[in-house]
Formats: C-alpha cells, sequence, structure tokens
C-alpha cells in the first residue's frame, strides 16, 4: 500500500535573505542521520491540523499566516488549554490595537455583523490605527519570523554556499589555467602574439556572460521553498564538478608536469573549457527554463470548499514546481474563499432533522443493529417524500431579489454621490477653503453611499472582506484616477480573486502538498496531488495534451459556386 | 370502410398541339435529378427525383388525352423518366419533330376498400 508522502511547502513573500532550495535536501539527503530532523519537523504538522480543525472552523488566514512551524507547535499547544476565545487576540503575546469602530478580523460573519453597524451609522471619519500602523501583533510576528527562518535555512544556507564554491571554482580554473605558465616558468614560454591576445578578450567576454547567465539561472532568490532537491540543479552541479576536475586532472598531468612551452596551446585550453561551461549553461537554461514552457498538460484545480475549479495549461515540470505554478495562479484567478456562502440556509437543513426512529426488537448483535438501523433510516428517508428542495428554491430566488434590490439602491447611492464632486478646472476661482485633496473628497462623498453599501455587503456576506477604510482608501483612489461610479463599484459587485483584498489579511503563505508519488517525479497523465490549507484544499488533477493530428485540405477559392435551391415548373 | 392507397400505371398518347411556332402538350412538369425533391407536393417519397405533372391546362391536349396532375411520368416515347434532369425532361418532351408523345405515367389512386363496395 503506498502511503502519502506529506510535505510542506512555504512561500516567502518577505525578503529575508538569499535562500536556495535546491541543494538544502541533496546535501541533507548525503548524511542520513542529517535527514531525519527536517523531516521530523514536517511530519508534525499535520496531526496538529487535524486537531486544530476540530476546535473552531475559523479559516486560518492572516496572523496564522507567516508563522513558520515552531511557533505554530507553540500556540496549538497553548491553544488547546485555552477555551475558545471570541476576540482577535490569539497572538502568542500580543495585543491587538484596534481602530474604535472599525469591524475585527472575524471568522464567523455573525460576530461580523454586529461590528459592522457602526460603521455604517456614522458620518464621521475613523483615523485610528489600522494598516497604516503596525500594531503589536505584527512585530511580534515579524520577530518570530526572522529567528525561525534563520534557525531553519542553516542547511538551505549550506546548498547555497556549495553552489556558490563550485561557480566560483569553475570562474576561477580557466584565469588559472592562463596565469600558472606565467607564473611558474615564465622564460621558457614561447611569446604569443596576436592570437593570444585575441584568445584573452574572447575569455574575458565569455566569464562575463557566463557569469551574469549563472547569477539569473542559480542565484536569483527563488520565489517559494520545496520540499525536496531540484533534481535537475543538482545533476548540472554534479556536470560541471565533473567537467572542471577532469580539465584540472589533464591539466595538471599534461601541462603543469611537462611544462609546457606553446602557450597559445594553454590559452586555447583555458578557452575550450569557457566554451564547454558555456554549452553546460545553455543546457541548464533549456532544461530549466525553456522545457516547461511548451504545453504538454492539462491541469484542473478544484477548489474542495466550494467546487471552483480552473483549468491550466503547462509543460514538463516536477510535481513541486507544477504545485507552486498552480498556488501562483490561484491567487489571480479564484474567486476569494468565502466560508460564510457554503452552508445551505438553515430553514432548508432543519427539516431533515425530524427523521424515523428505528427500534428494535429481539436480540441481535449491536453492530450488525446499527448498521442496518442507520440503513433503514437512510432508506426510508429517501423514500418519503422530501420537500426541502422547495425551500431550498424558493429560498435563493428570496435571497436572489434581496440581492437585486440592495444592489439597485447602491448603485443609485453611488450614482448620486459621484455627482457631488469635480475636478478642480484651472480656470475655476475657488476659495481655498473650498478646495480638497482626494482623501477628503472621499470622505465628504462617503457618507450618502455608507448605508447602502454597508447593506449591500452585509446581503452578499462580503463584509469580512471590506473595511470602512479600505472603502474610503479605493474609493479615493478612484476618484484620483477619474474613475466613473460603475469603476468604483467594480470592486464590491463581484467577487474577486484572493489577492485582491488586503495582503495581510488573505493571503496565507503556508501551504500543505500531499501527493502518493514522490514530489520530484515529473507530471504524468492520471497523477493527483493535493494542496492543502487548514479550511480547504485544492485537488490538482493532470491530463496529458492529446496528440493533435493535423491534415491539410486545399480548397480553391474558385471552386465555391452555389446554385438555388429550387422546384422549376416548365410549361411543355 | 377504409382506404387503400394504389398506385398503377397508365399509357397516355398526347397529340401535340400546334400554337403559332410552338407545339404544346398543355401541362407544367416539375422535378429532376437536379432540383429539390422535398418540395414536390406529388411524390409519395420525398427523396423522389422523378418527373410529375404540377398543372395540366383546361382543355389541352394533355387533359384530352387522359393525363392528370400528381402523375409521375415514367417514359416518354420509350426514353426513361427517372434519372433525367428538369432540362432533359423538357428537352425529351418538346422535340420538334415528333408530334405524338406516349408517355407512361404511374398515378397514385385512393380507393375504397374492395370489400366494403362488395358489402354494399
Amino acid at each position: 500500500k503506498i502511503e502519502s508522502l506529506k510535505v510542506t511547502v512555504d512561500f516567502l513573500k518577505v525578503p529575508l535573505g538569499l535562500k536556495k532550495p535546491p541543494l538544502k535536501e541533496a546535501l541533507a539527503a548525503v548524511p542520513g542521520p542529517g535527514r531525519a530532523k527536517p523531516l521530523g519537523v514536517e511530519r508534525h504538522k499535520p496531526r496538529r491540523s487535524d486537531t486544530m480543525d476540530n476546535e473552531s472552523q475559523y479559516s486560518g488566514y492572516s496572523y496564522k499566516s507567516g508563522h513558520s512551524r515552531s511557533s505554530r507547535k507553540h500556540r496549538d499547544r497553548r491553544d488547546r488549554h485555552r477555551s475558545k476565545s471570541r476576540d482577535g487576540s490569539r497572538g502568542d503575546k500580543s495585543v491587538t490595537i484596534q481602530a474604535p469602530g472599525e469591524p475585527l478580523l472575524d471568522n464567523e460573519s455573525t460576530r461580523g455583523d454586529e461590528r459592522d453597524d457602526n460603521w455604517g451609522e456614522t458620518t464621521t471619519v475613523v483615523t485610528g490605527t489600522s494598516e497604516h500602523s503596525i500594531s503589536h501583533d505584527d512585530i511580534t510576528r515579524i520577530t518570530k519570523d526572522m529567528e525561525d527562518s534563520a534557525h531553519l535555512d542553516c542547511s538551505r544556507h549550506l546548498g547555497v554556499s556549495l553552489a556558490g564554491a563550485l561557480a566560483l571554482l569553475a570562474f576561477l580554473t580557466p584565469l588559472a589555467f592562463m596565469l600558472l605558465p606565467q607564473l611558474l616558468w615564465r622564460e621558457e614560454l614561447e611569446p604569443c602574439g596576436t592570437p593570444c591576445e585575441g584568445l584573452f578578450i574572447s575569455v574575458a567576454f565569455k566569464l562575463l556572460i557566463l557569469l551574469l547567465g549563472s547569477w539569473a539561472l542559480f542565484f536569483r532568490r527563488p520565489k517559494a521553498f520545496f520540499p525536496r532537491v531540484f533534481v535537475f540543479r543538482a545533476l548540472l552541479m554534479v556536470l560541471v564538478f565533473l567537467l572542471v576536475v577532469s580539465y584540472w586532472l589533464f591539466y595538471g598531468v599534461r601541462i603543469l608536469d611537462s611544462r609546457d612551452r606553446n602557450y597559445q596551446g594553454v590559452v586555447q585550453y583555458a578557452v575550450s573549457l569557457v566554451d564547454a561551461l558555456l554549452f553546460v549553461h545553455y543546457m541548464a537554461v533549456v532544461l530549466l527554463e525553456l522545457r516547461q514552457l511548451q504545453p504538454q498538460f492539462t491541469l484542473k484545480a478544484v477548489r474542495s470548499a466550494d467546487g471552483a475549479s480552473r483549468f491550466y495549461n503547462v509543460g514538463h515540470l516536477s510535481i513541486q514546481r507544477a504545485a507552486v505554478w498552480i498556488l501562483e495562479n490561484y491567487y489571480h484567478d479564484f474567486p476569494v474563499y468565502n466560508p460564510a456562502l457554503l452552508n445551505l440556509p438553515k430553514s432548508v437543513l432543519s427539516k431533515k432533522m425530524s427523521g424515523f426512529k428505528v427500534y428494535s426488537l429481539g436480540e441481535e448483535n449491536t453492530t450488525n443493529n446499527s448498521t442496518g438501523q442507520s440503513r433503514a433510516v437512510i432508506a426510508a428517508a429517501a423514500r418519503r417524500r422530501d420537500n426541502s428542495h422547495n425551500e431550498y428554491y424558493y429560498e435563493e430566488a428570496e435571497h436572489e431579489r434581496r440581492v437585486r434590490k440592495r444592489r439597485a439602491r447602491l448603485v443609485v447611492a453611488v450614482e448620486e454621490a459621484f455627482t457631488h464632486i469635480k475636478r478642480l478646472q484651472e480656470e475655476d476661482q475657488k476659495n481655498p477653503r473650498e478646495i480638497m485633496d482626494p482623501r477628503e473628497a472621499a470622505q465628504a462623498i462617503f457618507a450618502s453611499m455608507a448605508r447602502a453599501m454597508q447593506k449591500y455587503l452585509r446581503t452578499t456576506k462580503q463584509q469580512p472582506y471590506h473595511t470602512m477604510e479600505s472603502i474610503l482608501q479605493h474609493l479615493e483612489f478612484c476618484i484620483t484616477h477619474d474613475m466613473t461610479p460603475k469603476a468604483f463599484l467594480e470592486r464590491y459587485l463581484t467577487a474577486g480573486p484572493t489577492i485582491q483584498y488586503h495582503k495581510d489579511r488573505w493571503l496565507a503563505k503556508q501551504w500543505t502538498l500531499v501527493s502518493e508519488e514522490p514530489v520530484t517525479n515529473g507530471l504524468k497523465d492520471g497523477v493527483v496531488f493535493v494542496l492543502k490549507r487548514q479550511d480547504f484544499s485544492l485537488v490538482v488533477s493532470t491530463k496529458k495534451i492529446p496528440f493533435f493530428k493535423l491534415s491539410e485540405e486545399f480548397v480553391d477559392p474558385k471552386s465555391h459556386k452555389f446554385v438555388m435551391r429550387l422546384q422549376s415548373e416548365t410549361s411543355v | 370502410c377504409y382506404f387503400i392507397f394504389f398506385s398503377f400505371q397508365q399509357r397516355i398518347e398526347i397529340h401535340k398541339l400546334r400554337q403559332g411556332d410552338n407545339l404544346i402538350l398543355g401541362f407544367s412538369i416539375g422535378g429532376g435529378i437536379d432540383q429539390d425533391p422535398t418540395q414536390n407536393p406529388f411524390s409519395e417519397d420525398k427523396t423522389d427525383k422523378g418527373i410529375y405533372v404540377t398543372r395540366v391546362t383546361e382543355g389541352g391536349p394533355a387533359e384530352v388525352a387522359g393525363l392528370q396532375i400528381g402523375d409521375k411520368i415514367m417514359q416518354v416515347n420509350g426514353w426513361d423518366m427517372t434519372m433525367v434532369t428538369h432540362d432533359q425532361a423538357r428537352k425529351r418532351l418538346t422535340k420538334r419533330n415528333e408530334e405524338v408523345v406516349r408517355l407512361l405515367v404511374t398515378r397514385q389512386s385512393l380507393q375504397k376498400a374492395v370489400q366494403q363496395s362488395m358489402m354494399s
């Protein structure tokens, strides 16, 4: 039986130093016991998240994001001892400074409703600490990040340093090849004029190109942490190492030992090494960058919570890289996950509660009895005339109607509000007291649309995503760029992708990759892997793009001729 | 009583009438392999591309000879008319050197059951 491997994929969104994913595991794989440690840490996580799921149904975004593993373990233990607390201060030792009237980051929409009432009714402006200032919570989170990532990335630093050392060695070898004869047996060397100078220049430029190219390919800051070694990179490193070593061997035997006098030959030897390195770099470009561009597979990503799905075309990728690709696209393609929209309204489901009661007469085995009972209940419930679909239908229709009415009111209110301000033209002579900057203009017209906006957001259950401050900011933004009311409303009338909402709150960085095959395997037809968050997961399945047989058919443009369809009648 | 469809063949001999410079027969034809058979109101099978009589002028030679509207012309003077184009059919009927045309036509008829008539 194949056991599923649970591996963690971390995203790094805050620049916290150069980290190199691939060789960390390669070198960690070499010493056996060294490998157990990172895996041990990773295996702990899934169990913790299971227990946490039983506690409450929060979405786990926001302050959970960015916390790395060890801090989460501490918090998990503490959470289990604490009773369910409803306020936002779930951080370790932090207090959340909260603006008055600003709705809290609440995970259950009912609480959000009560908090929302404040900002709709008042017309005063709230300028408390909102997204502009860093609360104490944020500061502790950032320091935790820094110390934890430093601890975890020792192994990653090892990988980076090894790759850097190898690159440096490969870079300096041709220079050494050319300099050593000059240093050691200068007097015996044959003079070498123009050809050597030409070769020197070509070596210089090729090394410069190699330097830039390898920086671009290998040493840029990665956008994600991968759980396993990057196979191709490791192979390329091995290849470069072997190349350089064999060149040194030949050099040592043929040139150093025998003190070759032909300096031009030595320089040409060095140039051939640089050419070989350039070709290895070319192969690296093809393997790492180009191979994945031509689409070979179609990935279907389905969100388990509400069924939102998308299709993507990718080339040859390993499973872990495909996972990162999917996640990059997830944030701007999928509509934001709204837990409030998932459940059927209670009125529809409550009728189902009253079911049949099954009594057992006689002595029977209890286990058999229970399954038999449950089956009987289910069968009876299925046969009974069930009108809950009816209620669901009417409830849906009613909800639609309500949403449309609120939406109409909102649109009218916003349109009217926008008519109250206009851009200052140069020729207008206005009192300086009447001239406003965008922020003040936004505040001035916000009051008239606030109530309609609040009611609409509440009906569509979007109010956790939009605070008053965010709406004001968006309004200011739209006014500055001369947008129409419709452009302003675009953000609220449809549920946008996750990346549209405020970064700190809704972007999660921690995803878990669950796959039955090793994650460094390439994609194949039928591979399925799951990207998990606490409250939902993305199930990704692969299909190979079929082989298309395209045949040609030539149609002469002059061959397009037509006749009337008729029933002619001729008299004879 | 009930009705049965059956078709029977009939031989009709038409003597052409001279009208000025033309010899006319006094009926109109429709159909042909280059025509749309679904538009034919007289055919029983809508894929039948044969030549049908669509109109018979009153008092003309065709009516006198007994040709009826809806008849399918199978042969004209021995020439087959079931697989001809409209124009070919017209040409075969209007040959200048022929004064008499002998047609083999098929006609669908609606008759009451023989049994009924026997009983009454």
